[in-house]
């Protein structure tokens, strides 16, 4: 397909010296730790934004912050691109290279370094994926609470890179709202420290200005994140609606009662089909859109805040209720909903937009989604997070007929601008990266880009790190 | 004579600024003035307060946020989100008692100090809250960042960057915030006559259950007395608040009171007893003692708080108490600050924070008010500093010798 955004030229005098920035960066790395045969780069060209690819310079995969620290003085010495990566699963293209960039890997960092229940913190590596963190101390009654749908794979280096959410952030916030400390590179090997077990460092914000900063203020190389005990029980309930506005009603009168739920998530149509088809979690097909609220606590508690959400459903014309039965239900309905993207992947490709709005503006979002997808001749599946506004239109194309991908691209375009002009904003939880970077100017004014681009500089004055990701190409202060 | 601006808009703020910036004079820059012994002594040129760019601007209670002017009083915030059944959820302490100032403090007070209370360690801090801001920086420009939906990660965080930055990187002209439904229940069960190390595991217990606690602490015997008029059970009181529905509130307790039972004597306090003590807890009522001895917040990991204080009394005169599950130490010195013997002891106890609250202007003046930080991490900060107020003209000062 013709691509639409555009990357940063590569660095000719970086290219030039590819060999020898190769054999220095081994002798800086254990054997092993570095990639340089284009076979094995393949895996490490784009990542979970598949349109695009670029195969990198190298791919550093470092066991210390040690290595970090001395891949990137040595880089950013030299002028080379780094591009970290966790996982690789960005939707946004976080993690996609260019042909002058070295990759900093996170996989080998996957070590969990200290569990304090007293304090009710993990400290773990990078590379440790996000699923682990709740894992290790679940026997124990804790849990890590963001969860994005890529937990199994994702790493928690990446959700800080992103600010990763989760359906259950209605309660328990995103990444900012739970990390407590990290250890960090910045751009010429120097390690710092911000935060830790004790909340509230003094000075600036420093944790919360990296957190979301998308790889281009630092690697993050270790983490504290805070534990939570975890509720006696939790149960999730789907509620079917005639229609999608009647759902995106319901979910802001819900929450305009004051009933915060952990979790409530949306599905029209066409997701429901498709994620049934996948889990068979018994969601209801003869429904245009379903509501799955968990609510959690005591049995009694659950009965009491489950009535008072079926009492507001019912005044919207709520079609069907089912309270799952058993642990393997609610885990079926869960899994359905995580498997989103990839059941949609099975049927077709898709470009997932990730949009946030005000609850008030919900149903009128929806509809004119549906319009203007249909304005370009393409489908749409609507799964995402409801409660917060967060919306994850998934347009449905063919990667392989240029056009389709085109319209594909400009609907989406055209939605996210929706979202802004509705008084929300380009993405609630996958980031800019490349995909919406040329959005930004909808959203902020460059005096605003401006000053984002100035904090950005404080950390990386020659804009080694993740360059080409987030900020428009034009319009960049001379570095 | 100091000369004092008060501008009535954004732009008044961006012309006071930018011609200050080409004069090269300084401003400190104050909202309601409540909270101006935060940080260190600030002298400059001039005053700038916001107190006249006041007004909420939009509040949707069914979207659970609310934008206002940076000189809202907080008064007039509250009263409105309380009308509508919802409330900031970081419970901001009111430092007009320890300091004894008087004036209204303002919303935009509140986020440029990052001012927390009591549900902080459950609930986040302000900046947690705080969803989007505009501000005018140190060139006059305004600036906006964020917006007004609860999950936004468009471009960097400078929200956070502003939350805590005490008018350093820009004044703060608007800010939107989130808001949650006030809890229809709420209660407090007490466990008396415990030890600080005990009650320190009393509350890691509490939150280990499944109880939501929102409130975790421990006010020895020194200070019981102070509270809630002298009417907490005899003996050093461990406070645990439960909020929620009515009957979920009912289980919990007797749940909480189950588990604590081996600690010690466990009794209850009623809704208004609870929202009073944490008032109470809130605005460090124990220290409105109408000194000006030295006042420490200490933030260290929970299990740390009664080891720091432990370790203190061995060599000075000291009274505490902790909020946080005991991460949160209110310490005040019975005579000198002792500054160094105090961050010592943090450092030395697995890392954290002091911050010298209040004092006498020598002792001020001498003592770095927040913990002085790594020369790295000093570099940074300066760096944003220089790209936010590149002519340093706001509060210099404030939060360090160069910022």
């Amino acid at each position: 397909m013709p691509e639409m955004i555009g990357f940063l030229k590569p660095r000719q005098a970086v290219l030039d010296r590819r060999q020898e920035i190769v054999a220095d960066l081994k002798d800086l790395l254990p054997k092993g730790c570095l990639i340089s045969e284009e076979r094995e780069l393949k895996p490490f060209e784009t990542d979970a934004f598949l349109a695009y690819r670029r195969l990198p310079l190298a791919v550093a995969l470092p066991e210390t912050t040690e290595q970090v620290a001395a891949v990137l003085k040595y880089c950013s010495r030299y002028g080379v691109p780094v591009v970290p990566r966790g996982a690789g699963t960005s939707l946004s293209g976080g993690a996609i290279p260019q042909e002058d960039a070295v990759v900093i890997g996170l996989s080998k960092m996957s070590r969990i370094l200290d569990i304090d229940l007293f304090n009710r913190t993990a400290t773990v590596q990078a590379g440790v994926t996000n699923l682990n963190i709740s894992e290790a101390v679940s026997a124990d009654g804790f849990f890590y609470a963001p969860d994005p749908s890529s937990q199994l794979a994702c790493t928690i280096g990446g959700n800080i890179g992103m600010n990763s959410g989760g359906a259950h952030c209605l309660k328990y916030g995103v990444t900012t709202n739970n990390l407590l400390g990290v250890k960090m590179v910045l751009f010429d090997g120097t390690v710092i420290e911000l935060g830790g077990k004790a909340l509230d460092a003094a000075g600036y914000d420093l944790l919360g200005l990296v957190c979301g900063s998308e790889g281009q203020l630092g690697i993050v190389t270790e983490a504290t994140v805070r534990l939570i005990a975890k509720p006696e029980g939790a149960r999730p309930v789907l509620f079917g609606f005639a229609s999608s506005e009647a759902a995106g009603a319901c979910v802001a009168d819900v929450i305009g009662a004051g009933i915060i739920p952990v979790a409530i998530e949306f599905m029209d149509k066409p997701a429901i089909e498709i994620c049934e088809a996948f889990a068979h979690a018994g969601y209801p097909l003869d429904v245009e859109a379903l509501l799955i609220v968990e609510v959690e606590g005591s049995e009694a508690e659950m009965d009491a805040m489950l009535q008072r959400i079926i009492d507001v459903a019912r005044r919207h014309g709520v079609t069907k209720i089912r309270e799952c039965q058993s642990a393997l239900e609610a885990a079926l309905i869960w899994k359905g909903r995580k498997s989103a993207f990839g059941a949609t992947g099975r049927i077709a490709d898709y470009i997932c937009m990730d949009g946030t709005v005000p609850l008030s503006q919900l149903s009128h979002v929806l509809r004119k989604t549906g319009e203007i997808v249909a304005g370009y001749g393409l489908r749409v599946a609507n799964v995402f997070h409801a409660g917060d506004g967060n919306m994850h239109p998934l347009i449905l194309y063919n990667i392989n007929d240029p056009e389709d991908a085109a319209r594909a691209e400009a609907a989406g375009n055209d939605i996210l601008k929706l979202c802004v002009d509705a008084g929300g904003c380009l993405t609630g939880e996958h980031g800019v990266g490349i995909e919406k970077r040329d959005l930004m100017l909808h959203q902020y004014s460059r005096t605003d880009l401006g000053q984002q681009m100035a904090a950005r500089a404080a950390f990386d004055p020659e804009w080694i790190l993740n360059p080409s990701k987030v900020f428009p190409l034009e319009g960049r202060p001379a570095a | 004579m100091i000369v004092h601006f008060e501008p009535a808009s954004e732009e008044g703020i961006a012309s006071v600024v930018r011609s200050a910036a080409a004069e090269r004079v300084t401003l400190a820059i104050v909202g309601g003035g409540t909270r101006a012994g935060l940080g260190n002594p600030v002298r400059t040129d001039r005053t700038l307060s916001t107190r006249r760019l006041s007004g909420i601007v939009t509040y949707n209670p069914a979207e659970m946020t609310m934008s206002a002017l940076a000189g809202t009083p907080l008064a007039e915030v509250e009263a409105a989100l309380r009308a509508k059944g919802q409330m900031l959820s970081f419970e901001p302490m009111d430092h007009r008692p320890i300091f004894a100032t008087s004036g209204e403090p303002t919303i935009g007070g509140v986020f440029a100090a990052n001012v927390s209370g009591p549900r902080r360690y459950v609930a986040g801090a302000a900046r947690d809250s705080l969803l989007g801001v505009r501000f005018v920086n140190g060139a006059g420009d305004l600036i906006k960042a964020g917006g007004r939906v609860m999950k936004n990660v468009t471009g960097l965080d400078l929200v956070k960057l502003m939350a805590g930055s005490y008018g350093t990187l820009g004044i703060l002209t608007e800010v939107t915030f989130k808001v949650l439904p006030i809890p229809p229940a709420a209660a407090t069960v007490v466990v008396s006559g415990l030890n600080d190390a005990e009650a320190a595991a009393a509350m890691a217990e509490t939150m280990a259950q499944p109880v939501e606690a929102s409130g975790a602490a421990h006010l020895p015997e020194s200070v019981r007395g102070r509270f809630l008029d002298g009417a907490l059970p005899y003996g050093a009181a461990t406070v645990l608040r439960l909020e929620g529905l009515a009957d979920s509130v009912d289980l919990r307790v007797e749940k909480l009171s189950a588990a604590l039972s081996r600690f010690g004597p466990v009794s209850r306090l009623d809704a208004e007893a609870t929202r009073l003590l944490w008032v109470e807890i809130r605005d460090v009522k124990p220290y409105v003692d109408g000194t000006r001895r030295p006042l420490w917040r200490v933030s260290v990991a929970p299990s740390a708080g009664h080891q720091l204080v432990a370790a203190l009394r061995l060599q000075t005169g000291v009274d505490a108490f902790y909020d946080w599950q005991g991460g949160l130490v209110w310490l005040r010195m019975e005579a000198d600050a002792e500054a160094q013997l105090v961050r010592r002891y943090v450092g030395a106890l697995g890392g954290g924070h002091a911050s010298l609250v209040r004092a006498g202007d020598d002792v001020r003046a001498s003592v770095p008010a927040f913990e002085p930080q790594t020369p790295a991490v000093a570099q940074l900060t300066e760096r944003i500093r220089a790209r936010f107020d590149p002519a340093r003209i706001f509060n210099p000062g404030r939060m360090a010798a160069g910022a």
